[in-house]
């Protein structure tokens, strides 16, 4: 992937990214904060809402909207775990891997997951049905081993139930 | 009709409380019975929970089938009273996993319903401000904070009076406070707790630090994986807004304090003032050199007092009981009580609340019910990454900033993590390193790279190909890290390298030495084996091998091929005869 918002190729694109509209609940929402100091964070968060990841022209057209460099914002995304540059997977699987978890098997669990669905820890599956995350402490500590999947929460996880949990997002 | 009867039952499934609801009006008993929402009450072992006053009974992990059957029996005891395995105890009277707690921070947790003002004023919320508002001057806020004791609950335990007068005594245009909410402990959600639980009262504590340090603004920064906690906070602030409690001119005095919400977005060094300032600035979260302190320099250039949750939401109490009534509680020098998320294998795990000085053998014995499957205790870990091991032999002395740090510890912000003769000093270790390795933010190279390379000597030595000028290696890189790194991050993410070999070191030895991992956690060092005597020749444990490499004759002994057992472990917990073992 280029990562430099330099070069001609990308003045086109960028050129082309201001013309983007965006939908008016985001529009709305950058709007409100636009003149709030420390607002970009706050931005990327919906963005993401919106579009599950935060798309290169997307990111353009921010950048434009705050008057701040493409590159700043790409080393604001880069640097925290939560913003992805990358389109997730239909269902994201998080699997805590917080020091509970980890005590109580979250690596079994992740390895069986990996191994049902063939992906790493960060990959997507090819028909683009599940993200496979690791993360840090879901703070349920008392369910552990907990896997998070989309907004649904499995505590006490055993390798053996894995694969039907996960047959039921399998629509 | 008057309320006869008071139910609390957990918010964590909507199911629940409108199953009870529909129960108690099909039995045209809503006008006698008060159905409270509120969040858990620091069991977390249990997916449901519900409280029935005035009998003081408790019910847990019941479905929501199983409520009007409850109903009809009029709460009488059942299967799913709550028990303890610990002492002979039968669902009324008190729980002995309360029995040794104080709860000030969490007074209202499972108590109110959190999305409630009035349910919060109604605990006398939002009095110790009006108080302080309408009779004390900044001074004596200041004074009455200093007599209470009171310091940080984030980990270092600086003395919270101080922040208020060092921001106090700067003259600044504006100023402003700053709820650091980003618990990123692994194994740590008491802050995650009270915003769910009680967000007024951390609120609150923000708006009495303001008036002490002459703040005007004040913003919570929250962990952005903590949805509810993020909904509940903008519900409260909205809620004291209009309330007149936040804003311009608090309850006609004058004083004017907002408090807005920013979030984070998973990054562990943003707990550090420094790195949480430049996240809420908008920019990557990178620690700078102090001083200055924040408390004369902060957000945007100014004065920022930065508190902690728990800290915060002890506030109100303090100056509710008065500084003096607090100071009794707890040691010398550590003030007050202090939250713990006690997890890890211990029989109850949960939020615990104990005064200061308590010991650690009472927390997990006589709090959390001893150990899990009644193991052994092997160690116990405070303060998460950046804090250590404590081992067994010094389960009695007192909880304190002090005592911890002379073992080797820290407070740190409250994870307790209970560990077994089946856990691994070493594998622990190597957990807590990852994951400070992969929050490092790279700015300054003891932590960036001593880090890596402490990482690197874990992995060599659990693989089995440890050399004795490890461990030497071992405590001087820590060393470098620990006087050279730029912020407490990489300041203390060796601690828990430093404090296993401390208690441990026969430990280190065993793998380094004799290439054996005692508790049986590093794959490349044990070995499963099937005893032939014992075997029955069930085929069990051929079946369940993931790889197949188990073979025998039926009803004759079976045995493991070596170079094709991934040491999984699964023929181990599935012999019934005990003749897998592990060496």
């Amino acid at each position: 992937m280029k990562q430099c918002c330099g070069g001609a190729v990308d003045e086109f694109r960028f050129y082309e990214a201001q013309k983007i509209e965006l939908p008016a609940s985001l529009q709305e929402f950058i709007d409100q904060w636009k003149d709030k100091p420390g607002n970009l964070i706050m931005i990327l968060h919906r963005v993401q809402e919106e579009y599950g990841y935060v798309p290169r022209q997307i990111a353009m057209k921010v950048a434009k909207e705050l008057d701040q460099p493409l590159a700043k914002i790409y080393g604001v995304i880069t640097f925290y775990h939560l913003f992805r540059l990358t389109k997730a997977g239909k269902h994201t699987i998080k699997v805590c891997i917080g020091t509970a978890c980890y005590l109580k098997g979250a690596d079994m669990i992740i390895e069986e997951i990996q191994e049902l669905l063939g992906i790493h820890v960060g990959e997507t599956t090819d028909d683009g049905r599940f993200s496979l995350e690791g993360v840090r402490c879901l703070g349920c500590c008392g369910l552990a081993p907990v896997v998070m999947i989309d907004n649904d929460v499995y505590g006490e996880v055993d390798k053996a139930n894995l694969a039907d949990i996960l047959g039921k997002y399998s629509e | 009709m008057p309320m006869t009867r008071t139910i609390f039952i957990s918010d964590n499934d909507p199911v629940l409380h409108d199953a009870l609801v529909t129960a108690l009006r099909d039995r045209n008993l809503q006008e006698t019975t008060r159905v409270r929402k509120t969040s858990i009450f620091g069991l977390s072992t249990y997916s449901s929970l519900m409280k029935v006053f005035p009998e003081n009974v408790m019910f847990a992990n019941f479905a929501a089938s199983d409520i009007a059957d409850m109903v009809d029996s009029d709460f009488a005891p059942n299967k799913f009273s709550y028990k303890d395995e610990t002492l002979p105890f039968v669902g009324t009277g008190p729980v002995p996993f309360y029995h040794k707690q104080y709860r000030i921070v969490l007074r209202n947790c499972g108590v109110i319903n959190p999305e409630s003002i009035e349910d919060y004023i109604g605990r006398q919320g939002y009095k110790a401000l009006a108080k302080i508002l309408s009779s004390m001057s900044q001074e004596q806020v200041i004074e009455e904070m200093k007599a209470s004791g009171l310091r940080g609950r984030g980990g270092a335990g600086f003395p919270t009076w101080m922040k208020w007068n060092f921001s106090r005594q700067v003259e600044a245009a504006e100023k402003c406070i700053v709820c650091n909410a980003d618990e990123g402990d692994p194994g740590a959600y008491m802050d995650r707790a009270v915003l769910e639980g009680d967000p007024h009262s951390v609120l609150e504590g923000m708006a009495i630090a303001g008036f002490a340090a002459g703040a005007q603004r004040g913003y919570v920064y929250c962990r952005a994986e903590y949805p509810l906690a993020i909904e509940r906070v903008e519900r409260a602030i909205s809620d004291a807004e209009k309330a007149g409690l936040l804003g311009d001119n608090i309850l006609g005095t004058g004083f004017s304090f907002h408090i807005e919400l920013r979030l984070g977005a998973g990054a562990f060094v943003c707990g550090e003032e420094t790195a949480l300032i430049a996240s809420i600035e908008g920019n990557r979260g990178m620690p700078r050199p102090r001083p200055p302190f924040p408390a004369v320099k902060g957000l945007w250039g100014m004065p920022t007092v930065i508190n902690n949750v728990e800290t915060l939401a002890n506030v109100p109490y303090i100056f509710l009981k008065g500084g003096a009534h607090y100071a009794k509680i707890g040691t010398e020098k550590s003030k007050g009580t202090k939250v713990f998320a006690l997890t890890g294998k211990v029989k109850h795990s949960g939020l615990v609340e104990v005064p200061m000085g308590t010991t650690l053998r009472e927390i997990v014995y006589d709090v959390g019910g001893g150990i899990l499957k009644n193991r052994k205790i092997k160690a116990v870990q405070t303060g998460g990454p950046s804090g250590g091991v404590i081992a067994e032999q010094y389960l009695d002395t007192p909880i304190s900033y002090e005592s911890l740090s002379e073992l080797g510890s820290i407070m740190g912000s409250g994870g307790m993590i209970v560990m077994d003769e089946t856990d691994c000093v070493v594998d622990i270790s190597k957990f807590y390193l990852q994951f400070t390795v992969d929050e490092s933010c790279g700015k300054c190279s003891p932590c960036r790279i001593g880090g890596v390379q402490l990482l690197s000597l874990l992995n060599k030595i659990s693989r089995g190909e440890g050399e004795n000028e490890d461990i030497a290696k071992l405590k001087q890189i820590s060393k470098a890290m620990q006087v050279a790194s730029l912020c407490g991050l990489g300041q203390t993410s060796s601690n828990p390298v430093v404090s296993t070999l401390r208690y441990f070191a026969d430990e280190y030895a065993a793998h380094v030495d004799h290439k054996k991992c005692p508790a049986g956690k590093c794959r490349a060092l044990i070995k499963f084996m099937i005893d032939p005597e014992k075997c029955r020749g069930c085929g069990l444990c051929a079946r369940r091998c993931p790889v197949k490499c188990i073979t025998g004759e039926s009803k004759k002994p079976h045995v493991i091929d070596q170079s094709q057992c991934i040491k999984c472990g699964e023929c181990f917990s599935a012999c019934k005869f005990k003749s897998v073992t592990r060496d």
